[in-house]
């Protein structure tokens, strides 16, 4: 499992997702601490491309040996790519939840909620 | 204790406590009490007036089904480490109640000829009733398409069920006595969550599921086809997992339970592996210890309601242990030829049954379709009093349904002589009955 991080480059929600903004488009998964919390991520349940998501609302699921988990959507919008690779290789989110761990690809109905987010120090300043 | 909270007495805790408004103000209308020995001879009194299957020839079935039960089950049921247990919350140190679910698990997969199978549910009407709900979280859809030809029971229990999660229920006639093809197909569409056939149906005809599972599929991809099967009943037909059967439930009494007066029983729940996740209820798992060692856990438990809590598929997940011990018990004592044998048994009987009683006057056969072990009779006299004039006599022909339709059962425990028996004594009934009305 990786060293805990938080990419400077990432806006962070506080049910611990991360958004990766590229235009009309957003990168969504959950953070270092959401992984190291869940433990051994065992299934994802991705939502189906073409639905719609909903910013604080549950789009997705993900299963640990320990829980099955709600993932909270940071943004709306409506996914229009999902990570296949995760339905056969779960682990990647605890081995590489900014990179390989991604879970879907969002093209956002309300940019600027962007707004409500907050940078890496603040996202971390609220963990315990 | 009232000394402790500073009040004097009961009444006037209660009157500090409950509003006099909602108070009762006079004492329960309840008889004296009674001394022991009297509550023991109203009790015994109460229970002469019960009817066992050992007291009558009956034909009595409709879901539950009077097959001998060997002795071996009751001597291991009643080994303590089976009956006393209650449900295992460190589980992984009852090795020996895992690997009894773990067994059972594969003694119904193999029956279904569906991989996964959980350690059981209440009985069979929840069981139907949970698969709907599994569907609902499957696919997301509220619209249930049910044959006509499931249980009462299972029916009323679905749409308890359904009211319950915002699902309706649309029922599919039969047509001489089969779910009717054109009209299943006709109410199946995209907004169709889940599809319920029963096999063999609640008047004891054989479906064609795998017509009607293809149907199901053609004008709903993703509708989830539930068949209800009588697990006895495939020891002679195709699994439901070979007919394109998604989820089989079913009532497990018949598998070394006994009537009991309608139970505790189990429900037998298995499913393609596509909605292992959303299975309702325990699931016991084969794995090696540190050492190699074969051993058994709970496993996917984080489904289910100790963790998931209001998104479980069941909150109802207490196995019934001891009675699908019972279930696997049975069948390991009948094995796999057992099985076929004793559905080759009852199919014999039922059809020489079905022919000398339709031979009968004013018996005539409600469908003409086939059938395994239980079949319908129309009566041209009232079901109801036929039944009565036929216990008069020391045989219970059947459940009477609606006014002159007859439910007639057969099991091993039923010889040839009981069904001659029956013949006769049905007859002599409703010719006396025709006799009565037109007196």
């Amino acid at each position: 499992m990786a060293d805990a991080s938080y990419p400077e480059d990432l806006l962070y929600h506080p049910e611990h997702d991360w958004a990766r903004i590229d235009g009309e488009t957003a990168t969504l998964g959950i953070t270092w601490f959401a992984q190291d919390a869940l433990g051994e991520v065992v299934f994802f349940d991705p939502p189906e491309v073409g639905s719609t998501i909903t910013a604080g609302e549950p789009y997705a699921e993900v299963e640990s040996v320990k829980a099955v988990s709600d993932v909270i959507a940071p943004m709306s919008g409506e996914i229009v790519e999902v990570n296949g690779a995760l339905a056969d290789t779960p682990e990647k989110i605890n081995e590489d939840p900014y990179g390989e761990g991604w879970m879907v690809k969002v093209k956002l109905s309300d940019p600027s909620e962007r707004d409500n987010l907050t940078d890496a120090a603040t996202y971390t300043s609220q963990l315990s | 204790m009232l000394d402790a909270i500073g009040v004097g007495s009961i009444e006037e805790l209660f009157d500090r406590q409950i509003p006099a408004a909602v108070r009762l103000g006079r004492p329960l209308d309840l008889p004296a009490g009674m001394a022991e020995q009297d509550v023991y001879a109203h009790l015994r009194e109460l229970a002469a007036r019960n009817t066992s299957a050992e007291d009558e020839i009956t034909f009595l079935g409709a879901g539950m089904y009077d097959h001998y039960v060997p002795a071996i089950i009751d001597m291991l049921l009643g080994r303590s480490e089976f009956l006393t247990p209650y449900t295992p919350y460190q589980p992984e140190v009852s090795q020996g109640s895992l690997q009894v679910m773990f067994e059972y698990q594969t003694a119904i997969s193999e029956l279904t000829a569906l991989p996964v199978s959980n350690a059981s549910v209440y009985e069979g009407p929840s069981a139907v009733a949970s698969a709907g709900y599994l569907a609902r979280l499957a696919n997301g859809r509220s619209r249930f398409v049910a044959s006509a030809g499931l249980h009462p029971h299972s029916l009323d229990t679905l749409r308890t069920y359904a009211r319950g999660f915002g699902a309706e229920v649309v029922e599919v006639p039969l047509a001489d006595g089969l779910t009717d093809p054109a009209a299943w197909a006709a109410a199946i569409g995209e907004d169709t969550c889940a599809a319920f056939v029963q096999q063999p149906n609640f008047l004891g005809a054989v479906e064609d599921v795998e017509a009607l599972a293809a149907a199901a599929k053609e004008a709903a991809p993703d509708a989830v086809v539930v068949g209800a099967y009588d697990p006895i009943a495939l020891g002679i037909l195709k699994p439901p997992g070979e007919c394109g059967v998604d989820v089989c439930v079913g009532e497990g009494q018949p598998l070394g339970n006994r009537l009991d007066f309608g139970g505790p029983s189990f429900g037998f729940f298995a499913a393609t592996e596509a909605y292992l996740r959303r299975m309702p209820g325990r699931i016991a798992g084969e794995t090696t210890d540190v050492d190699g060692r074969r051993g058994f856990v709970l496993t996917l438990q984080t489904r289910e309601q100790h963790i998931r809590r209001e998104k479980a598929t069941s909150n109802i997940c207490t196995a019934q242990a001891l009675n699908a011990l019972a279930g696997v018990v049975y069948l390991s004592w009948l094995g796999r030829h057992g099985l076929v044998e004793l559905a080759e048994l009852l199919l014999q009987r039922t059809h020489y049954a079905r022919e000398a009683l339709t031979a009968l006057d004013g018996v005539e056969a409600l469908h003409s379709q086939p059938v395994v072990r239980e079949f319908a009779l129309k009566l041209s006299a009232p079901a109801g009093k036929v039944v009565a004039r036929c216990q008069e006599q020391g045989v219970n022909p059947g459940l009477a349904l609606d006014d002159d339709v007859l439910l007639v059962a057969i099991t091993e425990q039923r010889s040839r002589a009981d069904i001659d028996r029956l013949t006769e004594v049905l007859g002599a009934a409703v010719a006396a009955e025709r006799e009565a009305v037109h007196a």
